[in-house]
């Protein structure tokens, strides 16, 4: 397969403008600039049939047509760098190597809505990737691809890179935009949805790095070259990221809709050391955990994961071996979940902590049989009890660990101890 | 004498202030300036902020707090960070901490006597794929054992 988002990855010096550029770098922005109408640009990444890579998957040409277009106020396109989702590490990776085509890709996001400030809100722990995408702005404002009257047009655009501070739950978008107000990073209720009411009150459109990033080689290549790739209703390349107990773990590029099982076993080398596979998360960690069995006959595309019963997400797969404790990894994400709950509303603030603590007890030998359901009650109590998708992606995994892996949470209750361990030692 | 920034750090507070559209879009960049300088964020310097930005010491004390990467107390010279989430769970996060914690004679939480260095464990830091791993200040180290963990602390004074 023909590689679109990592096609550049291994080249060196590729995040310095002239390498990205001899590469035909920004081509695409300026042929956008020069010759498309921004109705003409939606319409383009419409017939791509590109979806957000965030872990919505909500068509991304839609999601700039939402912006109106004689609104007397500002508008805003910001690029979604904010990765955190546990498992996910394939931002990161396009940021520190290909960041000016992250860049191409918000440019052309923010002429397509008309907004002549874009923001890049990037993950404040990633500083290297931070100071990647600061340099990669700073020689496209040198260059004039970016600035005031570009190619001579009359169109202005800024771009900010923005450091987050540390907080899972600006990765949602109007928490990302409450954080990037000034305020603490809190979600706010939709509707109004951020296309009509986002950045401090203005038409907003939030878009994830991969999405961006893909927009370059889509105006290069034709929307019908990328929609010729994938599944009917999943089109184009996807990024996973491998991790966990698998023998070459990191970034895979897929055509949508590629066998879950052949890319565990064949691409990403299997588990290792003889081990047999227990459960895979599929789409970071708050999605539903799956059973071996489970994945028999799923493909990497956003139906047919959802038919398996869990989400493709941000296609971070966590690979477990049949010497993970389910309740030890179970307790694990929701501590992440517990510590990350921003505390707004009231299911999801004290919830998480319910939970964590009950896993907490099972996993040291103190837990009842009553715990099991209890945690199944507190789960369904949260979901869509919330303001933002948060409480649901911490009470999906929690009930999926317990429904799936009951026999070995029953177990650690009645024997008091890790049964997993017992049978290793 | 009342705590300020230096004249450099106030051409560069002008700076970032006039880049964003409204002055309390800054606040995040400008506490950035403010620990850099400071070393932290107390009291004194979050009221210092609000004076700045126009804001109560109140509104600037709640987005410090909201955030991970302020730190509201002293720390040591080399902040390690070693992340506890699944993936480098599953790749032996918790030995890597439990060796850092004998190496330093300190909890989580802890720095030691000497001010070289504090020690706190983090969620998922997005290097998954090259668990188990840890931050120290701005930079990732990635793939850790205990020899390897060894040798980085080591060239750290």
């Amino acid at each position: 397969m023909e590689k679109i988002l990592l096609r550049n990855i291994d080249v060196p010096e590729f995040h310095r403008l002239a390498t990205y550029e001899s590469a035909g770098g920004y081509r695409s922005w300026r042929r956008v600039v020069e010759t498309m109408k921004p109705a003409e640009l939606i319409e383009e990444v419409k017939a791509s049939g590109l979806r957000g890579r965030g872990g919505a998957g909500f068509p991304t040409g839609m999601k700039w047509s939402f912006v109106p277009k004689d609104s007397p106020k500002p508008k805003y396109l910001v690029c979604n760098a904010d990765e955190s989702e546990p498992g996910t590490f394939k931002d990161r990776l396009l940021l520190e190597r290909d960041p000016h085509a992250v860049l191409e890709g918000t440019l052309i996001a923010a002429y397509a809505i008309q907004s002549h400030t874009a923001f890049i809100y990037i993950r404040g722990e990633l500083a290297f990737a931070a100071t990647r995408l600061e340099n990669a702005v700073a020689e496209t404002y040198q260059a004039g691809l970016i600035g005031k009257n570009i190619f001579g047009s009359g169109y202005d655009l800024d771009v900010i890179v923005h450091r987050g501070a540390g907080a899972y739950i600006c990765g949602e978008e109007t928490a990302l935009l409450s954080s990037l107000e000034g305020s603490r990073g809190w979600p706010k209720l939709k509707p109004p949805f951020p296309a009509t009411h986002g950045l401090f009150g203005c038409p907003t459109v939030v878009n994830n790095v991969e999405t961006l990033a893909a927009l370059p080689w889509i105006l290069q290549r034709g929307a019908s070259a990328y929609a010729a790739l994938g599944t009917e209703k999943s089109k184009g390349t996807k990024l996973f990221s491998v991790s966990g107990h698998i023998a070459k773990p990191g970034v895979y590029e897929l055509e949508m809709g590629y066998p879950f099982k052949k890319f565990l076993e064949e691409d990403c080398g299997g588990v290792p050391n003889g081990k047999k596979l227990k459960g895979v998360i599929p789409g970071g960690a708050s999605m539903p955990v799956l059973r071996p069995e489970e994945i028999e006959k799923v493909n990497l595309d956003y139906e047919s994961v959802q038919a398996a019963g869990s989400l493709l997400g941000s296609g971070g797969v966590i690979v477990m071996d049949e010497t993970t404790c389910m309740v030890q990894a179970a307790w694990n994400l929701a501590r992440f979940f517990a510590h990350e709950s921003c505390g707004q509303c009231s299911p999801c603030r004290e919830g998480c902590h319910w939970m964590e603590k009950i896993f907490h007890r099972i996993e040291h030998g103190e837990g009842e049989t009553a715990d099991l359901d209890l945690i199944l009650n507190i789960s369904s109590n949260i979901m869509g009890n919330t303001i933002c998708p948060f409480g649901d992606a911490a009470a999906m995994p929690a009930a999926a660990f317990i429904k799936k892996f009951r026999d070995e949470f029953e177990a650690h209750i009645a024997e008091k101890r890790c049964t997993v361990r017992r049978e290793l030692e | 004498m009342a705590l300020e920034f230096s004249p450099e750090t106030l051409r560069r507070f002008a700076e970032t202030v006039a880049r964003y559209p409204k002055k309390e879009a800054a606040i995040l960049p400008v506490l950035y300036l403010a620990q850099q300088e400071f070393g932290h964020l107390g009291p004194e310097t979050i009221e210092y902020v609000a004076r700045l930005m126009e804001q109560s010491p109140a509104q600037v004390q709640g987005v410090v707090s909201f955030y991970t990467m302020f730190n509201t107390k002293p720390i040591g010279r080399h902040h390690i960070q070693v992340c506890r989430t699944l993936s480098c769970a599953l790749g032996g996060a918790e030995q890597i901490s439990a060796f850092i914690k004998r190496k330093l004679g300190i909890d989580i939480g802890q720095t030691t006597a000497d001010g070289r260095f504090t020690l706190s464990e983090v969620e998922c830091l997005a290097s998954c794929g090259t668990a188990p791993m840890m931050q120290i200040n701005d930079d990732y180290y990635e793939n850790l054992d205990e020899a390897k963990t060894e040798k980085i602390l080591d060239a750290l004074k």
